[in-house]
């Protein structure tokens, strides 16, 4: 039996010190951009949200191999958690960008811009992982096609980056690159800080709902074994491995 | 150059607009957090409940077998 909730509190403690620090770092440490001014503040959030969304989708496809080599319906529930998880940091650099395109552009949206739409191409194509599961009733054939989808869009999660950063750039800015990128040391600072802690965050939430799901499934476990099978309630279509 | 002289400069928007997107932006992040949170303590709540439950059925069990213990005859 796994315990997930072992180290959570020092991760949580870790993530908020190192959020505070970004914040800190972002409105008191880093200069004023020179061509967009305070509004560049947003890009200490957006942009970690964004990897650390991308990278969650690629951890979830990881996992789902995990899970198609081994059987182990564990690796099932790590990565829908994972997938899940980084649904939500999208939608937040969604918001957080359509926010910055506002108050910089002009527009709340360019879908000329390859950067912007190559996202949304993706979060629509994470957005049919519930859906997907969803479909299918019998949990094995559930857990084994929610992998073989995890695996497949998670790898065309770096395919599709590769594929923008070889594009044309229209308006959206080349600021971090191979080469070291056009980020002055005190906005490099503040960045890295920001992103390390937005990847603490995500490791915080995914433990703290794996620890979740595990300790209902115990929960559940437990009645059966002491009051016999007919006292636990059939589970109910979902989406969510059980 | 303080401040205040840095955000003069800043060409691309006007300072009352730009710092009403960035406040918009940071509380949107901490709304998805907040949102997020309140779910999983709704989820907690369940799971707290099941428990209880959990824990007066196997208490009601144990009575009953007690009960049935000392209605057997003693040999």
């Amino acid at each position: 039996m796994t315990t997930y909730g072992r180290g959570l509190r020092g991760l949580s403690l870790a993530a908020a010190a190192t959020i505070t620090a970004a914040l800190a770092l972002t409105f008191f440490y880093a200069p004023l951009d020179a061509n967009q001014g305070f509004i560049q503040k947003i890009f200490y959030l957006h942009v970690p949200l964004a990897i650390t969304a991308l990278c969650g989708f690629v951890f979830g496809g990881v996992l789902g191999a995990m899970y198609l080599r081994t059987g182990d319906r564990k690796w099932d529930i790590r990565s829908y958690v994972a997938i899940h998880m980084a649904l939500i940091f999208g939608i937040g650099t969604l918001l957080t960008g359509t926010i910055w395109a506002k108050a910089s552009w002009g527009h709340w949206w360019v879908w000329s811009d390859p950067t912007l739409t190559s996202f949304l191409i993706v979060m629509l194509l994470f957005a049919t992982y519930q859906p997907l599961r969803f479909s299918i009733e019998d949990p094995e054939r559930q857990s084994r096609y929610a992998a073989v989808f995890a695996v497949v869009a998670g790898a065309f999660v770096p395919l599709n980056f590769i594929a923008v950063r070889a594009a044309q750039a229209y308006v959206h800015p080349r600021v971090l690159t191979l080469t070291g990128g056009n980020l002055p040391g005190a906005m490099r600072l503040t960045f890295l800080v920001s992103l390390v802690g937005i990847v603490l965050l995500y490791v915080t939430l995914w433990k703290y709902e794996m620890a979740a799901k595990a300790t209902r499934m115990q929960v559940r476990a437990l009645r059966r074994t002491l009051l016999g099978e007919d006292s636990v309630a059939p589970l109910k279509r979902s989406a969510a491995p059980s | 150059m303080s401040l205040g002289a840095v955000f003069a400069v800043a060409p691309a928007l006007p300072l009352h607009s730009a710092g009403k997107y960035v406040a918009g932006a940071y509380i949107v992040f901490v709304a998805i957090l907040l949102i997020y949170v309140g779910i999983m303590a709704t989820r907690l709540s369940r799971t707290e409940r099941e428990l209880a439950e959990l824990r007066r059925d196997v208490e009601a069990q144990r009575a009953a077998r007690d009960a049935d213990r000392e209605r057997e005859p003693v040999a």
